[in-house]
């Protein structure tokens, strides 16, 4: 359990990281993603992992589950699914505006700079 | 317990929902609503920070239940204080905002603004460390709004960085806080504080992640230097009282890694040793040496003064790097200055925009602008503040900041670093200054040809907007504040070197915070089952981020 549960976070991370590095937005987007779950699922095990216990206190119950990581995980992943609501909100707009979806390399001021030496060529004349 | 440490989180959460759906169509019922909001927001900052001033320590539990199980806000001198320099910033940001009309160029200016009021002081005045990170989000999602806010598509490109970057933020903050509470099994800070000093060294591998995973964190706030590559884009590309707002939020970084590096993970812990010497002391060197840089190589207004700012956050942090108390009083005395500074500078910035017309801010000479000399006028005495000269608290700053780093071991790096990047930093705003404002006269006055272009281009070019009162009262309202923290100088240093005797001697903050009474489920203290009334709490709050959200999307 231990091991899948280790192994799934490292593998989501891994994945969610490469994804993060790519140039497009699109791809960036499923890589945060990726790595939300995979905090999501780390939130999860931080309470330790104990298998069929309830996440309540009473009496005569002795084995149970961390209740608090839970609530932690449910506000984690309502936090997180509005964020990315909003960038992917924001990253159409980009789009929609810029007419390209790259997240670094900006267009514009590779223009500006096209157009620095044309006006630095025309001043002394 | 009185409910006025809760007011400046409610205040403005009230008024955003009011003002977003009450008078959605009504600019000026919004402009009212949120003015109102802001003074009554400063004068119940100034109450606490007066009831804070003499040592008190007030905390509210929300809910009424007891800490650790409830989340609390803790009111000390440190929180107050942060909480009353956004409420002085926020009138004069909202004042230009009005006067200048950016509220007007966009929806929902003014709920999103409020929205990150309530996100600021949240931060500021909360206890809890997971509380903390909603604060962070509620704040971070206000400000992606008022990021992007009138559009465009640098803007919008800007922005999309911005919000990835965070992102990118938040989730490492969550695996920090997840290693923390596996680690202790608790969230309150004052709380983490006494289980983290009971921990064993040898077995501390799980905490000293956590601790570095944190200062990280608070680190892509405050744009340390590896992790800044988010602020000159932002911050030059947002509209210019969004920029102003800003200044606070770098601060937030700062404000975290001086709580949570005083309290939980204070300086004489054995096993977060050598984290602020040999990692956050050279890297606040580097931030300052690179922002400075950038200030002198900039091309546009917009982004030296977004460097100014990484350089002064550089500054900050070699400050609190120090870790002694003169060095957090220098720290916060540094804050303080930097913060009016830099708003002063973003607004200046705009202003010049406007009355420069197609030209805009970049770096290059163009016909003089109307109403220079004022502008122009504010401008050296806002730079002058910026990059430490005297007579104003910038010099003043940079001295008690090298007065503190005298019995570092690092002192000769601290002092090289200081001193020859304030010179770099003087070339860089004069370099500004004389291009904008000085050498201004030059087109005009060389041939009658260019004299007759540059007339045929005012001609051509929209006349300016009638220039308006408000905002040059704002600026000027900012500058007055610097020449106030210049004068004052002396009180506002006492009270800091008491501040940081507070922060340094963290007993009473957790005596006040775990042993004020309040309720517990069942007849035993320790419960878990408590822990998940906490959990509730904090679920509501979420659902509070959720509709931020929510909102946005209209």
């Amino acid at each position: 359990m231990e091991l899948l549960v280790a192994s799934a976070i490292g593998a989501l991370t891994a994945a969610g990281i490469y994804m993060v590095l790519r140039l497009r937005t699109f791809p960036v987007i499923i890589g945060t993603s990726l790595l939300s779950y995979a905090v999501n699922v780390f939130l999860f095990a931080s309470g330790r992992l104990a298998m069929n216990a309830p996440p309540v206190l009473r009496d005569d119950v002795l084995v149970y589950t961390d209740p608090l990581p839970q609530a932690l995980v449910l506000t984690a992943i309502v936090i997180s699914f509005g964020m990315t609501a909003v960038v992917v909100m924001i990253a159409l707009g980009s789009y929609l505006s810029a007419d390209d979806d790259l997240v670094n390399a900006p267009k514009l001021p590779a223009a500006t700079k096209n157009a620095a030496p044309t006006e630095r060529g025309e001043a002394p004349q | 317990m009185t409910h006025w440490t809760v007011t400046p989180i409610i205040l403005p959460a009230m008024l955003a929902a009011i003002i977003v759906l009450a008078c959605r169509y009504h600019l000026t019922l919004q402009r009212v609503f949120s003015m109102a909001g802001s003074l009554a927001l400063l004068g119940i900052a100034a109450g606490l920070f007066w009831q804070a001033s003499d040592g008190t320590i007030s905390i509210y539990q929300l809910g009424d239940w007891k800490a650790p199980f409830g989340i609390i806000l803790v009111a000390d001198r440190l929180s107050t204080l942060m909480v009353l320099i956004t409420a002085t910033l926020a009138p004069l940001v909202l004042l230009y905002a009005i006067g200048s009309g950016w509220d007007k160029r966009g929806r929902h200016f003014h709920s999103l603004f409020q929205f990150q009021l309530m996100g600021i002081t949240g931060a500021f005045l909360t206890g809890d460390a997971f509380n903390l990170f909603v604060f962070f989000e509620v704040l971070l999602i206000a400000s992606y709004g008022l990021m992007i806010h009138s559009g465009g598509a640098k803007r919008l490109r800007a922005g999309t960085q911005y919000v990835l970057y965070n992102l990118l933020g938040s989730t490492l903050f969550l695996f920090a806080l997840g290693t923390i509470y596996a680690e202790t099994g608790t969230l309150n800070m004052a709380d983490i504080a006494t289980r983290v000093a009971a921990l064993d060294v040898a077995d501390s591998a799980g905490i000293r992640v956590a601790a570095v995973l944190l200062i990280l964190v608070f680190a892509i706030k405050a744009a340390l230097l590896p992790l800044h590559f988010w602020l000159p884009a932002s911050y030059a590309e947002a509209p210019a009282p969004v920029a102003a707002l800003f200044a606070i939020m770098t601060k937030v970084g700062a404000y975290s890694i001086i709580r949570v590096y005083t309290l939980v993970f204070p300086p004489d812990l054995e096993m977060t040793q050598g984290l602020f010497d040999t990692w956050l002391m050279p890297a606040a060197l580097l931030t300052l040496a690179m922002g400075m840089i950038g200030v002198l190589g900039a091309k546009r207004l917009d982004r030296l003064v977004a460097f100014a700012v990484i350089g002064s956050m550089g500054m900050l942090l070699s400050a609190v790097a120090v870790f002694t108390p003169a060095g957090i009083t220098a720290a916060l005395y540094y804050a303080i200055h930097s913060t009016f500074a830099t708003a002063a500078l973003f607004l200046l910035v705009d202003v010049v925009r406007e009355r420069r017309g197609g030209i805009g801010v970049r770096l290059e000479q163009a016909a003089p602008m109307a109403g220079g000399a004022l502008v122009a006028g504010m401008f050296f005495v806002a730079a002058i503040a910026m990059t430490g000269l005297p007579p104003l608290s910038g010099f003043i700053g940079k001295l008690l900041i090298m007065d503190a780093a005298i019995d570092s071991p690092l002192i000769w790096w601290v002092w090289a670093v200081i001193l020859s990047s304030s010179l770099v930093a003087v070339v860089g705003f004069s370099r500004a200054g004389s291009v904008i404002f000085w050498k201004a006269h030059q087109p005009a006055a060389e041939e009658t040809a260019d004299a007759e272009q540059s007339e045929e281009a005012e001609v051509a070019s929209d006349p300016p907007p009638p220039a308006s009162v408000l905002p040059m009262i704002a600026i000027g309202g900012l500058i007055t504040l610097l020449v106030a923290t210049t004068i004052a100088a002396g009180p506002i240093n006492r009270f800091l070197t008491a501040t940081s005797a507070q922060l340094f001697s963290p007993a009473p903050y957790i005596d006040v915070v775990l042993k004020t009474p309040g309720r517990v489920v069942g007849k035993k203290a320790d419960g878990e089952e408590a822990h998940d009334k906490d959990a509730k709490a904090e679920k509501d709050d979420a659902h509070g981020a959720g509709d931020d959200t929510g909102k946005e999307g209209h």
